[in-house]
């Protein structure tokens, strides 16, 4: 486009100039979160396939899952997924108009970034209770 | 180019028109994941570590299989169209086209592969 004038428009910030804040932080979380998550729901597709296949590639599958390394992605995993419905939920909740205010979206970035990890501790103990 | 008005160079550049469409299916596809993760939850991950004929005879049952198959559907529909998004913003090019493609089509197989999988215990 050459007779576009591209030179002296007012731009955006770049955005390592912002200031890290609760809403940038927990937007972009939310993002990071629900597309990390594809490497544990491919994992869990794995597991289901190697229980449909074999005894043997079930004691492959299984023991990668439960391995230590396997057991750290899982629980961050749960983590991230305890976190992405968090703030799933808070995005219906803006979605039907609810708490635009910047005061209250301070507060429910917050509440994501918490209200994530005690849900993951809690899912932890009925998880262990129910093995 | 230099004899085209300026409304129809930008004729055309707009939306697809398909964005409502979209945001309202992530809506309904993560009103359902919110209410489906803690049921799955509860239910796979018990099964990890357990031996194989106790995760064949579980999934075996109607709850957790039903319980399984959709949580597989939704997570990967939810998945194509949320990391559409993601492509979109990041993506640009063929290199958006490619990347779509290959998100599409590794979404519809990773939910054929869950779905074959209970189906294959539970039946």
């Amino acid at each position: 486009m050459p007779d576009v004038n591209r030179g002296n428009r007012p731009l955006s910030p770049h955005l390592s100039i912002y200031r890290p804040q609760i809403t940038s932080i927990s937007s972009i979380l939310t993002r990071i979160t629900g597309n990390a998550l594809l490497i544990s729901a491919l994992l869990v597709v794995w597991w289901l396939l190697a229980a449909a296949t074999s005894p043997g590639y079930f004691a492959v599958a299984d023991g990668v899952l439960t391995s230590i390394f396997g057991k750290l992605v899982l629980v961050l995993s749960l983590w991230g997924l305890c976190y992405h419905l968090l703030a799933g939920l808070r995005h219906l909740y803006w979605d039907n108009g609810g708490s635009m205010e910047i005061a209250w979206a301070e507060k429910l970035g917050w509440a994501c970034v918490i209200g994530s990890v005690a849900l993951t501790v809690l899912c932890l103990l009925i998880i262990g209770g129910l093995a | 180019m230099a004899y085209m008005t300026d409304r129809k160079r930008a004729e055309g550049m707009g939306s697809a028109k398909e964005g409502t469409h979209h945001h309202w299916w992530m809506m309904v596809s993560s009103a359902g994941l919110a209410v489906l993760t803690p049921f799955f939850l509860f239910t796979f991950a018990p099964m990890l570590g357990k031996p194989h004929t106790d995760v064949v005879a579980y999934f075996d049952q109607p709850f957790p299989a039903i319980i399984a198959a959709l949580m597989i559907v939704a997570t990967f529909l939810h998945f194509k169209n949320g990391v559409q998004a993601l492509i979109e913003d990041y993506v640009h090019g063929t290199a958006r086209k490619v990347t779509l493609i290959a998100t599409t089509c590794l979404s519809y197989a990773a939910a054929a592969t869950g779905l074959f999988a209970i189906a294959r215990m539970a039946l």
